[in-house]
Formats: structure tokens, C-alpha cells, sequence
């Protein structure tokens, strides 16, 4: 059994900072060094609109999740319109439509992953980070629990990803310990 | 090496030859790997030749459908308009993690595959789609391609052999049906993940309207070592009484199994000695019970069937099922295959983009289904009602999503349908107990 990042290295992107949910006015995130990120971004399509996922991920980088407001601006500068942005938004599994944990927590259940076990980990994650219920967020901010499809690590069950790494191997048993390294 | 377990001596490892080599990762020690020598060559070589030595070494796409690789470069003509290079790097297959095997320890080997595949395909742009999920294989992949470029093997000038080989990395961002092919392109140019009607085929209008191939990532990693080794020798690795499958493929391995990773085998290996000697078998005091050895989409071998399989395109196809992407999932005998294939329809239906109402609809009942009947609340009516569905699920949809999440049911009935009717008749049993009670209180 092993845990903590992979392997081979790791987590090699940076946890994504959080913002939590309030009415604090929006800021735009594509203004100097993100602004000549997204053009250069731009120049490897024929299309602007096909810097629409690379823009979303730009957005969740700041904010943590993708609120109406951030749709409006990526819609704006790639000149299509906020419906069509949101659309494509809440077609993918990882963009999150509302601000969530600091640490969140993805497990994959999945068939390969079932087979090994993976049901109790989630319920050891749910005990262990007081969350209670999947998708919901602890009570601290500090965690969300989700079920996830298929992670692509099926020889590693169960694997979890948590923010932007992976820890693979987890067992109900190492759950307390891999929880206690986050802060 | 090996990753994550020492290659095995009846391994032939072409590919996987440097997993668990970190040196291998970085430009300069997959150079002194023989790195980038196919690509220079194949650089220097008319693209007209190139696929005809593609054709010539019958490799076949490692994706799932075993399309003849060099048949796919061929629809590819010098016609002047503008190409793309399209790798689907969105492994997502449940059961299936080598191409994520690939990206993290020989992530250069990819790129070359992709730039020699660009310029044999007449295209100057490639992009590769990495699933969102795979930050690691993302992040080295991204490293490779920066340190191509910034060596002059990728760009305007392509080592120095004044052709343009641009290669970009895109991300997705959780979805598995972006795998299929024409999702993938509608995803990469900023919309919904839906498959599109084919004709037109992506050789004539994919990625931005303009003739397009796209390959898996294990595919185009090949790529390089038949440019380099030539036709011939890639025909050597493979049964002899079998010329329709050639070459090594990597198979993923999970589930109740010993020894659980990736394993590279020449085609047409025996799957007995695959799951008994090389992963171990089953768990200490355990039986395999099933087997699904492509990926969750192709249909269930019993233990016995798993035992006389080949493991090639057709000898898998004789033993009912598919190679699929090389994905193998063990069953053992403490699983309970009702609850396992309920499990998996939920994925589908979790998966299905919405489109076509045989699996927006179908993939929702088929899980309702197969959830009650786990639930001890079936009827022998399901079970009927089940095949119905997944008749009206097979053959008749946009893309095969529906189509897979039928397999595993219908292969499920046939082979494990005492499993499901043993939930039904305990089920039976309970109400008849329960309702001979109260007559005899009342």
C-alpha cells in the first residue's frame, strides 16, 4: 500500500486557491499577466471560442469555482454569449457551479475501484472530514466530499483526487492519516 | 523497469521499456534513449512512404475500435488545405490507465509519435486531449512539449527540416464520453461534449471543419518505433497463425488480482497465463469468478472463457468478447455480479451527453432496473423488461455509449442470470413468509 502523491512526483500543480462565496464585487480575472496568458492561449486555435475550457480552468484557478459573473467576462472576451458559456459549463463534471470545500475530495467508485473496496473509503472520508454527505461542505469550509466516475488509475484502487493531485491506494484505514497532512 | 511492478521475463516491453525511469521523462535522457532519431528521419522522408510503411507494419489503433492505422494516415492526400493532428489522450475506459502510464514516464515518446504522425498526415498543427483529471500526465506531457520547442524539434523549422510541427496541449475537464472521437473535437474547439452524426468522417470535416485524424495515445507512442525499426520488425511480435493482430499491446489490470498495473505482451498471448503467471491470479484464497478484458464496454468472459482467450483482436472476438482498450477487470468469487453491473450502468448513465433518447432514456432505466433488482426488489419481469431495453439501446444511437452500457447487462443475463434470479426468488420467498405471517395472525 502506498500513499501521498504518486510515485513518481506527484502533484505538480499547485492546490487551487479558494474564495469563499460572498458579495464582494467581481473582479476580473482576465486583466495583465492573465490577459497575456489567454492571447497566447488564443494563437493555437483558428477559433477564439476554442480557448473556452482553457479560460474556464483560468477562472477556477482565482476563484476556486465559476460563478455568473466569470461567465459574463469569459464570454465577453471570447465573443460568444454568458447562455452558450454556461451551457458548456455545466456540461463538464469539473467546473464547480458553487464555491466549494478548500480541500476538495474526489472518489472514484467506479466498477474496478467498487470491486476493491472503494464504497468504504467514502465513508471513511465522509466520518473523517465531518462532511456527513457527499457534495456537501463541512461545517469549517475545509472539505467537500465528492463520488467521482472513473479516475483512471483502476490498478491503484482506490484512488482520490484531492484539488488538483492524486493520492492513490487509499484504504479506510489511511484515510485519518492523509486527511491530517491537510491543512 | 517496469511500472509499477519489474517487467515479467514473458513480457516484451516496447513500450513500457523505461516506466518507473524518471531519467527517461527529460529530453536529454530520452535522446540518449534514441529519442527523436524516428522523427528525423521521418522528417527527411516523403509522408507518401511514411504511411506506406504505416500500413505495411498492420498496426491497428490501441484506442478500442482496432482501425488499421495506416489505412487511417492514407485518407490523408496532399490536397493543400489545412489538417489536424488530433491525439485522444482522454483515457477514461474504466478498467483502462496505460495511456496514463505513458504520459508520466515517457511523455517524449508521445510527443514524437504525434509530430511524426502531424507531418505524415500533411497537418502543421496537433493538439493532444489529456482528461481533465490527469493533472501529472498533464503537467509532463506539457513539459516535453516546452522542451521540444525550446530545442527546435517542434515549430516553424522542425529539426532544421524546414517543415512546421506545432503541438499544443489542451485539457479537458470531466467528461467521458470527450473520448469518443467527434465529442473529443467539439470539446477541444469550446462546446458540449456531444458526438457528432457521422458522414462527414473526421478525414473529411473533424477538428474545425478540416480533415482531421485522431488517434489514441498508445497508437501514436508506436509510431516511432516501427518508423525507426521498420515494418518488418514490428511484424515479428504477434501469434504466427494470426497476421490480422500484430505487434505488442499494453494491458491494464485491476480488480481482485494479485498483482494489479500495466503489463506489454505480444498479441495473441494466452490470457491464462496473463492473469495466473504474470499478475498472480486472484487474492489469496479467492477464485475469479469473471473477467471483462477491454475495458468496461465489452462483454463479461466467465472464468472458464477468460482461460482459452487470446489475447488478440480476433481471438478475443472468438471467446465472445473484444480487445477492446486493454482494460482487464477481475471479478472475483465474493463479488456479487448483480450489484457490480448495476454499478457500472450508473456510470453510463452518469456519462450519456443526453442526445439520443435510446440512451438519455435507457441508460436512466437500465440502472433503476438493475438497482432494484440489487435491492432484493426485482421480478422475473425485469429481467425481460432489461433485454427489451438494451435491444432498443444497441444499434441505434450517435456514438456507442449506449451501445456499452447494454453489454455488460446483456452478457450479465447470459452468463451470471442465476445471480439475478437467486435476488428475485429470495425477494419471492420474503414477501410469501411475510404475508403467511399476517394471514396467520389475522
Amino acid at each position: 500500500m502506498s500513499h501521498g502523491p504518486s510515485a513518481s512526483g506527484g502533484a505538480l500543480i499547485a492546490a487551487a486557491p479558494h474564495s469563499r462565496h460572498d458579495d464582494a464585487p467581481y473582479v476580473p480575472v482576465f486583466t495583465g499577466a492573465r490577459r497575456v496568458e489567454l492571447d497566447a492561449i488564443l494563437t493555437r486555435y483558428p477559433s477564439k471560442q476554442a480557448a473556452l475550457l482553457p479560460a474556464l480552468w483560468m477562472v477556477q484557478d482565482v476563484y476556486g469555482w465559476v460563478s455568473e459573473a466569470a461567465m459574463e467576462e469569459v464570454a465577453q472576451v471570447l465573443s460568444i454569449t454568458a447562455a452558450y458559456v454556461k451551457g458548456v459549463v455545466s456540461f463538464y463534471t469539473m467546473y464547480h457551479l458553487h464555491p466549494v470545500g478548500r480541500h476538495f475530495i474526489q472518489v472514484c467508485t467506479t466498477t474496478p475501484c467498487n470491486v476493491c473496496g472503494a464504497e468504504d473509503v467514502v465513508r471513511a472520508l465522509l466520518d473523517h472530514t465531518g462532511c456527513g454527505e457527499l457534495g456537501l461542505t463541512s461545517a469549517d469550509g475545509k472539505f467537500t466530499v465528492i463520488e467521482v466516475e472513473c479516475l483512471g488509475a483502476c490498478g491503484f484502487a482506490t484512488p482520490i483526487m484531492i484539488n488538483n493531485a492524486f493520492v492513490e491506494s487509499v484504504t479506510p484505514e489511511s484515510v485519518s492519516r492523509i486527511l491530517s497532512e491537510l491543512v | 523497469m517496469g511500472y509499477p511492478h519489474p517487467s515479467h521475463p514473458r513480457e516484451t516491453p516496447i513500450l513500457s521499456k523505461h516506466f518507473g525511469d524518471p531519467e527517461a521523462r527529460t529530453l536529454s535522457g530520452w535522446r540518449a534513449r534514441g529519442g527523436y532519431e524516428a522523427l528525423a528521419k521521418a522528417l527527411a522522408t516523403d509522408p507518401q512512404e511514411l504511411q506506406t510503411i504505416m500500413k505495411d507494419s498492420g498496426l491497428r489503433g490501441r484506442g478500442g475500435a482496432g482501425f488499421p492505422t495506416g489505412l487511417k494516415w492514407s485518407f490523408m492526400k496532399p490536397d493543400g488545405k489545412a489538417h489536424y493532428m488530433l491525439c485522444n489522450a482522454d483515457e477514461s475506459e474504466p478498467g483502462t490507465f496505460k495511456d496514463r502510464e505513458i504520459m508520466r514516464w515517457t511523455p517524449h515518446g508521445l510527443v514524437e509519435g504525434v509530430a511524426i504522425a502531424a507531418y505524415t498526415i500533411y497537418a502543421e498543427t496537433a493538439y493532444i486531449y489529456i482528461r481533465g483529471e490527469f493533472t501529472e500526465p498533464l503537467a509532463r506531457v506539457t513539459r516535453a512539449v516546452e522542451e521540444a520547442y525550446a530545442a527546435g524539434i517542434l515549430g516553424a523549422n522542425a529539426m532544421g527540416s524546414g517543415k512546421r510541427v506545432d503541438v499544443h496541449v489542451h485539457r479537458g475537464a470531466g467528461a467521458y464520453i470527450c473520448g469518443e472521437e467527434t465529442a473529443l473535437m467539439n470539446s477541444l474547439e469550446g462546446r458540449r461534449g456531444n458526438p457528432r452524426i457521422k458522414p462527414p468522417f473526421p478525414a473529411v470535416a473533424g477538428l474545425f471543419g478540416k480533415p482531421t485524424t485522431i488517434n489514441n495515445v498508445e497508437t501514436l507512442t508506436v509510431v516511432p518505433h516501427i518508423i525507426k525499426n521498420g515494418a518488418e520488425w514490428y511484424k515479428q511480435f504477434g501469434r504466427p497463425d494470426n497476421p490480422k493482430s500484430i505487434g505488442t499491446k499494453l494491458f491494464s489490470v485491476c480488480g481482485n488480482i494479485s498483482r494489479p498495473g500495466n503489463y506489454e505482451v505480444a498479441l495473441g498471448f494466452p490470457f491464462k497465463d496473463f492473469l495466473y503467471d504474470l499478475c498472480g491470479g486472484p487474492l489469496p484464497g479467492r477464485e475469479i469468478k469473471a473477467v471483462i478484458p477491454g475495458g468496461s464496454s465489452v462483454p463479461i468472459l466467465t472464468r472458464e472463457e477468460a482461460e482459452g482467450a487470446l489475447m488478440d483482436y480476433e481471438g478475443f472476438v472468438a471467446s465472445g468478447t473484444m480487445l477492446g482498450s486493454g482494460g482487464v477487470i477481475v471479478f472475483d468469487d465474493k463479488q456479487d455480479m448483480v450489484r457490480q453491473i448495476a454499478r457500472l450502468v450508473r456510470f453510463y448513465a452518469h456519462e450519456s451527453c443526453g442526445q439520443c433518447t435510446q440512451c438519455r432514456e435507457g441508460t436512466a432505466w437500465t440502472t433503476r432496473i438493475m438497482e432494484r433488482i440489487r435491492d432484493g426488489e426485482g421480478t422475473m419481469e425485469d429481467l425481460d423488461t432489461l433485454v427489451a431495453i438494451a435491444d432498443g439501446m444497441t444499434g441505434k444511437t450517435i456514438c456507442v455509449l449506449s451501445d456499452s452500457c447494454a453489454t455488460p447487462v446483456l452478457s450479465g443475463l447470459k452468463k451470471f442470470r442465476h445471480e439475478f434470479e437467486a435476488k428475485i426468488h429470495a425477494n419471492r420467498s420474503m414477501v410469501t413468509v411475510q404475508s403467511a405471517l399476517r394471514a396467520s395472525a389475522a
